[in-house]
């Protein structure tokens, strides 16, 4: 198969991935008894008469039959249109769009976090002169993925807002108040990517060019930063391609606990308002994402590893 | 490996108890102290549940007046909360919905997903293109937002939620399963007893199932850890547990507004759940050692 062919099945498959996941996430989402517009008008201040609901109802359209309905909102989504949040009266992607940014910049700044924390993980167990550390080291991977994100987000602020005031809790700050946030999005994040580069630079180890490197009298320093790691590194890749749904998660979780605006509390509002088509467009927006990033991935691999491209060669 | 790949098919007649209780004690023989202690934490946990009162004398839900807030003790290993009520009661009592909630989770996850699994690995062809494009999707789509799209369907609760929970492991589990089977069918005893006239179901259900259940089994256990952290997760946000209910993500979510001055709140039952998740995850990771 040729490159530009197995690019183009790559993306039919993703595209039909995409596809799927709008149907399924309309029949789930379609199938709720209560829907937003009750919830939002029912009771209180908003009181409103039957007709006047179903006069709500038939400006949002959603007294169509469904098929009608699915048809109108999988055109519409083409077209990058969302539809209306009921909950906020505004277009979903005008509310994406105003959120998107934060979360992005904080899944980022924690996913490089949780890079270099699991790096450093890594190198210390790898170079550490005593096995007790070493074995200390090794056990902490499976600690961190043990440990509830929300939890560690308020212990965070407990030991380093309260008890030794380092990070004001009040007013801190665009940057300053990223920290803790950050700093709880990596721990569970690096769990994964420091288990896989440990087990990868402990198997690495045991190969044959390793031994003959050694052998030859090069340093343990020098095996490891010209042989090891390099080949070490490859299927840490595809577990970050893995982590995306991990990262969203935690994000969600970060900006609840730390109260910062963006995709996260935007989802938690319209899971409380049964917002459902804030909730579905985020829904289809991760599953965009996630299809990306293995997309990418998956063109990545040839790229970094010679070996694999020889063989899509001659394929 | 080389163990797993010998047939056990399980309903041999005559010294039936014998054979059944050879491997497991084979089993007890081999585990390590990590492992000892995973079981008995979680042993403890279970016992918690189903008996709470031998644990702890005092009531989950109404408080003493006059000790409110007070610092762990001997008294109160876990301190109390703001109206009086003693948390490590509270934890104990809890340990019955976050426990059983993780159960049905993982045991919607596994009955589905195997099922799933088990279907697409043995009848191949068109049915398994169509299930693991069904699984691809569902792994397209984040756990908490596939979860959070179950409970907008279903409703709040403790229940509900970890319907949602158990829902968004299908994938995974009928992954493993598919995996499993098509290991498992390949290998020579599974040709034999086809070629020897047997028929697919009950191939599959004397020979197949069993020789894949062990990592299934391992990667339930693993699965129940992480329901656990997803479902107090859930109750943390709201979705879950309504108060007073003693959940252990909900007393986590009721201890943050007193972190400046009662650590004790938030910190005793997070370290509750990290110890069970860590527990869940060693008897895991033991299981799969062992296959």
């Amino acid at each position: 198969m040729s490159l530009s062919k197995y690019l183009l099945s790559r993306l039919g498959q993703a595209l039909i991935v995409l596809w799927a996941a709008f149907t399924l996430s309309f029949l789930l989402l379609q199938m709720m008894p209560g829907d937003a517009v009750l919830i939002k008008y029912m009771g209180g201040d908003f009181a409103l008469t039957p007709e006047q609901l179903a006069n709500i109802r038939q400006i949002y359209g959603s007294d169509n039959p469904p098929l009608q309905r699915y048809l109108s909102a999988l055109t519409s989504t083409l077209t990058g249109d969302f539809g209306y949040s009921i909950d906020a009266g505004v277009r979903v992607t005008a509310l994406l769009a105003d959120n998107i940014l934060p979360t992005f910049r904080l899944a980022g700044l924690g996913f490089l976090a949780a890079v270099v924390l699991s790096f450093t993980l890594a190198f210390l167990s790898y170079f550490s002169p005593f096995s007790w550390l070493r074995r200390v080291i090794t056990m902490l991977p499976s600690l961190f993925v043990a440990i509830p994100v929300f939890w560690l987000g308020i212990m965070l602020i407990q030991m380093f807002s309260f008890r030794l005031r380092l990070v004001p809790v009040i007013n801190p700050g665009p940057w300053v108040g990223l920290i803790l946030p950050i700093a709880t999005l990596a721990v569970p994040i690096s769990a994964p990517i420091a288990q896989i580069l440990m087990r990868n630079i402990d198997d690495v180890m045991t190969r044959p060019f390793v031994a003959v490197a050694r052998a030859k009298g090069a340093s343990l320093n020098w095996v490891f930063w010209k042989h090891v790691l390099a080949n070490a590194l490859l299927p840490v890749l595809t577990i970050c391609g893995m982590l995306f749904g991990e990262l969203l998660a935690g994000a969600v979780v970060a900006e609840t606990v730390f109260g910062l605006n963006g995709i996260g509390r935007l989802t938690e509002a319209a899971v409380a308002t049964l917002d459902v088509a804030v909730l579905q467009a985020v829904v289809l927006l991760s599953a965009a994402t996630f299809v990306t990033i293995n997309l990418v991935v998956d063109l990545l691999y040839p790229l970094l590893d010679p070996r694999l491209r020889k063989n899509a060669k001659a394929v | 490996m080389g163990v797993a790949e010998e047939p056990r098919t399980g309903v041999s007649a005559g010294s039936r108890t014998a054979e059944w209780w050879r491997p497991v004690l084979e089993q007890i023989k081999g585990i390590g102290p990590a492992t000892w202690l995973s079981y008995a934490v979680l042993i403890l946990a279970v016992l918690w549940a189903l008996f709470p009162g031998l644990f702890t004398a005092y009531d989950a839900i109404t408080g003493t007046p006059g000790q409110q807030l007070r610092a762990p003790s001997l008294a109160h290993f876990f301190g109390t909360d703001a109206l009086g009520r003693d948390v490590f009661s509270r934890v104990v009592h809890g340990s019955v919905h976050s426990l059983s909630g993780a159960f049905v989770a993982t045991a919607v996850g596994l009955v589905v997903g195997t099922a799933l699994g088990l279907l697409s690995g043995s009848v191949g062809g068109v049915v398994d293109e169509i299930v693991m494009r069904i699984v691809d999707v569902l792994l397209s789509i984040p756990g908490l937002l596939f979860a959070l799209s179950i409970i907008i369907l279903l409703g709040f609760g403790t229940l509900n939620a970890s319907i949602a929970v158990g829902a968004a492991a299908i994938a995974a589990f009928a992954r493993l399963m598919r995996s499993e089977v098509i290991r498992v069918r390949s290998s020579d005893y599974v040709e034999a007893a086809i070629g020897s006239g047997g028929k697919l179901s009950s191939v599959l259900w004397r020979h197949v199932l069993p020789n894949s259940l062990t990592s299934v089994v391992a990667f339930s256990a693993l699965q129940f850890g992480s329901a656990i952290l997803q479902l107090s997760t859930l109750s943390f946000l709201g979705y879950g547990a309504p108060p007073p209910t003693p959940e252990w993500g909900l007393l986590v979510a009721e201890g943050r507004n007193y972190v400046a001055t009662a650590w004790w709140l938030t910190a005793a039952p997070g370290l509750v759940v990290v110890i069970v998740v860590l527990a869940a995850n060693q008897v895991s990771k033991s299981i799969r050692g062992r296959a």
